[in-house]
């Protein structure tokens, strides 16, 4: 009760402060490049994370290019790419390996972290728990502006005479501490390392943001058990980077120290390039520890959003409560904090003692329980059900089978024993595209169709979207299922051919299929930018709550100003997920409406609050 | 000129596209659709769940089946036959998981699709149905992991003592091989002594190296335990012996291992694979620059007497680079030329 009072008293502090400045009339660069603006910011992610997205989708056409077609002509290539493509026009095979990289990097760190915690956290947050804005409408500035630099080194790297990293996106050490031993980690690197550090003081600006508007800025009556599942997730991500993203900073900075500054955390014994390093007693695996301690949570940070959003349009859409809110909750929880102590399942045969293997095995087995219990809520929500087939609904279907067949072969992989023979195979690059890449990517695509007519007023178009959906779903799952089979067979990744083994002759013509699949997957996506640039402008003026949805945020104008209402923020009544509630007129039931205003649905229990409400409002 | 053709041709059907849409956007106002709760696409997207449902699943089973030939290829490795045997019940279980989840979501998003007539049922929990749902997993999951654990513990269990020993060394873009040579010791190395001949920086004070030898390709003797000692001199490697299923990342500074039996000799797999021209391959999996898709060697797998004979034919490297004898200290000078294999220096 103390807490939820204390949180009614903020909102209200926070309510007259607003008051005060609700005249000013902000200049451009205020509102809309410097803004202090949770939806602009939120925006501005969103246009930053689709910008990488189309990078990092041509990266993986060209490098599909070459996999598909070895030794395909590039020649016109040569105006972009210079002296990486050969004289026989051809790919450079280390710039295969640094734009493999870059494409990890930039899927994971700056379309899936930033373009989507970024963009919905931001956006939602104080939507939905009825806030005027973030916690800390400056240093949410600043979040958006360090991810912003990060954003520009990094496409300068790209250019670079040496070339961006190389070395992967887990830019395990010596390789990328010496330049000696891949030109990507001479200045690609540095620059990779400082982009880097600015993402990761983005994320916890960011984080910590979050975390505090979600403890302190709930509206009145918005307890956590009413919490919408988005909320929750965000919240939850947001612990998780926090905890994580630091530790990668430390192992960054380690590793610019042996870079520069001649020490030895993670290189010893070194013989390249014809000289024996004097580096003695570090250890390269020390590295991928540090390393997979934030590389492994971060597949939840990118995982856990998407979830979060695909719950609530599931719900709306299916017009039912998500099924087991509670364990939704909880293993969303458990997820989050399995998620810490399974990191060295990446390690099963990097040398690391094979005991330690046996218990990462155990851990990381046990992270598929609540995983299961998430895809059965899921499949249970839809169950006599009454779907609307919008397009988010749409990707966030598709987004639960992703997250089924990725999350099965973990199943195997998370198997130490099993994992010896498939360990960097194309089966592990099956796996994550599939519950990390695709399921993730379609619940930012989810999301963006859901939400957009509260970010611009106006609704996208709905046959567009449904054409796209299907191109990108069948695409999805046409790039990536076959992917399993080359790696079942054994082949490595992160190859630039296999034509010189005979063990890795087979499949020529699956890795053409594969690659033109991706292609069409990846022109498909113009249809979905033009459908969205197009709808920002030309698009129908979205009704007040096209979804006929219960949370707050489609309790806002149509275009909601600085600020979010123009009058008092709703006070919450309800958890948000009463949709056809037995003997209610309506098909839902907004979280603002009072129990004592729906006598005729309410349930036991809900009879007596109802009595309590009208009791204090007296 | 067929560029430009190309282009216009391109830029004409973008526009055609462009006002397909816009004229189905103003039939689709004009029609008021824009107001009914679900219209006939609605019908259409249950329609293609349940279609893709199907046809997946039939390209799932065709796929599957007629990819099996190239999948896990025949294991030569006696544990190889039980993590096989492990990974295939696996796929068996997540393979039912797979279809019936993906039955029920497809299905459900098909028989459950809109209809005016229809209310949605009001089911927010049930205790009961989560804790079946929550226990079946964890029962499945406790099986898979104590199979797992006893065939891993196995695996990599310390080798045997008769073990035969192979040092290999990765280093930017290639594997080198030592053997222990008569004395059935592998010398001890130190990497300031590597130099561009000797490439294990092989320590000549320490006699066990005097008769170490670093052939060109790898040959182990069938039906006995091997033991791979794995070093890497500049950045990490990884073995991979596909056919034994096994591998080990190679890390400068740090040995590791790993040990197995193999199971058929080269040419036996010639027979079983049908192709005469089969090899044993070692591949690198751990990302190492420019060369990593290239660091090809060869394991020829022997019956024991061949193999026996072929390491005794073997010279040792010292006796193919006898000016490294110069680093031996004086008083094992003697010693060093003996088991090198070359003339001492009492004669003259
Ligand atoms: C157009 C869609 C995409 C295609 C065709 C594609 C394809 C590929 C391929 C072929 C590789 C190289 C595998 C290897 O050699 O190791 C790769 C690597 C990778 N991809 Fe994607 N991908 C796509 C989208 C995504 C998305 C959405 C993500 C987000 C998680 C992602 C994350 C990664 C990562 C982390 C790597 C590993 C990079 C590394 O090895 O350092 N990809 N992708
Ligand atoms: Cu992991
Ligand atoms: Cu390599």
């Amino acid at each position: 009760m103390a807490s939820s009072a204390v949180s009614t008293s903020t909102a209200h502090a926070h309510d007259t402060h607003h008051d005060e400045h609700e005249h000013h009339e902000l200049s451009f660069i205020r509102k809309y490049v410097f803004s202090e603006d949770h939806k602009t910011i939120g925006k501005q992610f969103l246009f930053t994370g689709i910008f990488w997205a189309i990078i990092g989708g041509l990266l993986s056409v060209l490098f599909r290019i070459q996999l598909g077609f070895p030794g395909a002509d590039l020649t016109f290539l040569k105006p972009l790419l210079g002296g990486w493509i050969t004289a026989e026009g051809t790919l450079d095979p280390e710039f295969y390996l640094a734009m493999v990289t870059m494409h990890g990097t930039i899927m994971v760190f700056f379309v899936l972290t930033a373009g989507l915690s970024g963009t919905f956290s931001n956006f939602l947050i104080p939507l939905q728990v009825g806030a005027r804005d973030m916690a800390s409408g400056f240093m949410n500035m600043l979040s958006y502006w360090f991810f912003f630099v990060s954003s520009v080194i990094m496409f300068i790297s790209l250019f670079i005479k040496t070339g961006p990293a190389a070395g992967g996106w887990v830019i395990y050490p010596p390789l990328s501490a010496l330049p000696q031993a891949i030109s990507g980690s001479g200045l690609g690197m540095t620059l990779w390392l400082v982009s880097m550090a600015l993402f990761i003081v983005s994320s916890l600006l960011g984080g910590i943001n979050y975390i505090t508007t979600v403890i302190n800025l709930r509206t009145q009556g918005m307890t956590f058990s009413r919490l919408p599942l988005t909320i929750w997730a965000f919240f939850l991500t947001a612990v998780i980077g926090l905890l994580s993203f630091p530790v990668l900073f430390s192992a960054a900075l380690l590793l610019i120290f042996d870079r520069s500054f001649g020490t030895s955390f993670y290189l010893s014994e070194i013989y390249i390039g014809g000289e024996a390093l004097p580096n003695m007693g570090g250890s390269p695996i020390l590295f991928q520890h540090l390393f997979w301690f934030l590389g492994h949570p971060e597949v939840y940070i990118v995982l856990l959003p998407a979830l979060g959003i695909t719950s609530e349009i599931i719900a709306t859409n299916s017009r039912k409560p998500i099924f087991g809110y509670k364990a939704m909750v909880l293993s969303m929880v458990a997820i989050g904090f399995l998620s810490f102590i399974v990191w060295a399942h990446h390690m099963f045969v990097t040398g690391m003692n094979p005991f330690l293997g046996s218990v990462f095995m155990l851990l990381t087995l046990i992270i598929a329980v609540p995983s299961a219990v998430k895809a059965f809520n899921y499949i249970t929500t839809l169950w006599k059900g009454n779907i609307v087939f919008t397009p988010a609904m749409l990707f966030s279907i598709a987004l639960v089978s992703f997250f089924i067949s990725g999350g099965l072969t973990g199943i195997i992989l998370g198997n130490s024993a099993l994992d010896i023979q498939l360990h960097d195979t194309y089966f592990v690059v099956a796996h994550f595209h599939l519950v990390m890449g695709s399921a993730s990517f379609f619940g930012l695509m989810a999301g963006v169709y859901h939400w957009f007519p509260k970010m611009f007023g106006r609704m996208m178009d709905e046959k567009l979207g449904y054409i796209h959906f299907w191109l990108t779903f069948v695409g999805v799952y046409l790039v990536f299922f076959p992917l399993h089979y080359i790696g079942i067979a054994g082949f490595p990744r992160r190859y630039y051919s296999f034509t010189s083994y005979d063990a890795f002759s087979s499949f020529t013509d699956l890795n053409m299929f594969v690659s033109i699949s991706a292609i069409i997957t990846f022109s498909a996506q113009f249809i979905f930018l033009f459908n969205f640039i197009y709808s920002i402008f030309r698009g129908r003026l979205a009704p007040a709550n096209p979804w006929r949805s219960n949370t707050l945020e489609w309790t806002t104008p149509r275009i909601p100003e600085h600020g979010n209402w123009p009058g008092k923020i709703p006070t919450v009544y309800r958890w948000p997920y009463d949709y056809s509630k037995p003997g209610a007129p309506e098909d839902f039931i907004p979280q603002n409406v009072p129990l004592s205003a729906t006598p005729e649905s309410n349930l036991e229990n809900e009879m007596e609050e109802a009595q309590k409400e009208q009791v204090a409002a007296h | 000129m067929t560029n430009f053709l190309i282009v216009s041709a391109l830029i004409l059907l973008l526009a055609i596209l462009f006002l397909v849409f816009r004229i189905q956007t103003l039939v689709s106002v004009l029609k008021g659709s824009y107001h009914q709760r679900a219209g006939y696409s609605n019908k259409v997207n249950a329609f293609l769940f349940m279609a893709f449902l199907v046809f997946g699943l039939i390209a799932l089973y065709w796929s599957y089946t007629s990819s099996t030939k190239d999948f896990l290829p025949e294991s030569a490795s006696e544990h190889g036959v039980i993590t096989d045997k492990l990974f295939w019940i696996t796929m068996g279980i997540i393979t039912i998981a797979f279809v019936v989840t993906h039955v029920l979501l497809f299905y459900f998003a098909y028989r459950y699709q809109y209809s005016d007539k229809r209310k949605a049922e009001f089911f927010p929990d049930n205790t009961k149905l989560e804790i079946i749902w929550t226990i079946i997993p964890a029962v499945v999951m406790a099986g898979l992991v104590f199979s797992g654990l006893k065939i891993w513990t196995d695996i990599t269990a310390p080798a045997p003592e008769n073990a035969t020993l192979v040092e290999i060394k990765g280093k930017q873009f290639g594997w080198q091989v030592r053997y222990a040579g008569s004395d059935g010791k592998i010398g001890g190395y130190d990497y300031r002594l590597i130099d561009a001949t000797n490439t294990f920086g092989m320590d000549f004070s320490d006699k066990s190296n005097f008769d170490d030898f670093v052939p060109r390709e790898i040959r182990l003797p069938k039906g006995k335990p091997v033991q791979f000692n794995i070093r890497a001199v500049d950045v990490l490697h990884s073995v991979f012996l596909p056919h034994f299923r096994q591998k080990m990342d190679a890390v400068p500074g740090m040995m590791t291992t790993f040990h197995f039996v193999p199971k058929y000799t080269t040419e036996e797999m010639r027979a079983i694979t049908g192709n005469p021209k089969f090899n044993y391959e070692l591949a690198c999996t751990e990302i190492c620059g420019r060369g990593h898709f290239a660091m090809r060697m060869i394991v020829v797998v022997e019956e024991e007497d061949a193999y026996n004979k072929w390491y005794k034919e073997q010279k040792s490297w010292l006796s193919s680079n006898p000016d490294y004898i110069a680093s031996v200290p004086h008083s094992m000078k003697n010693l060093a030329l003996e088991k090198a294999g070359l003339e001492t220096e009492t004669s003259n």
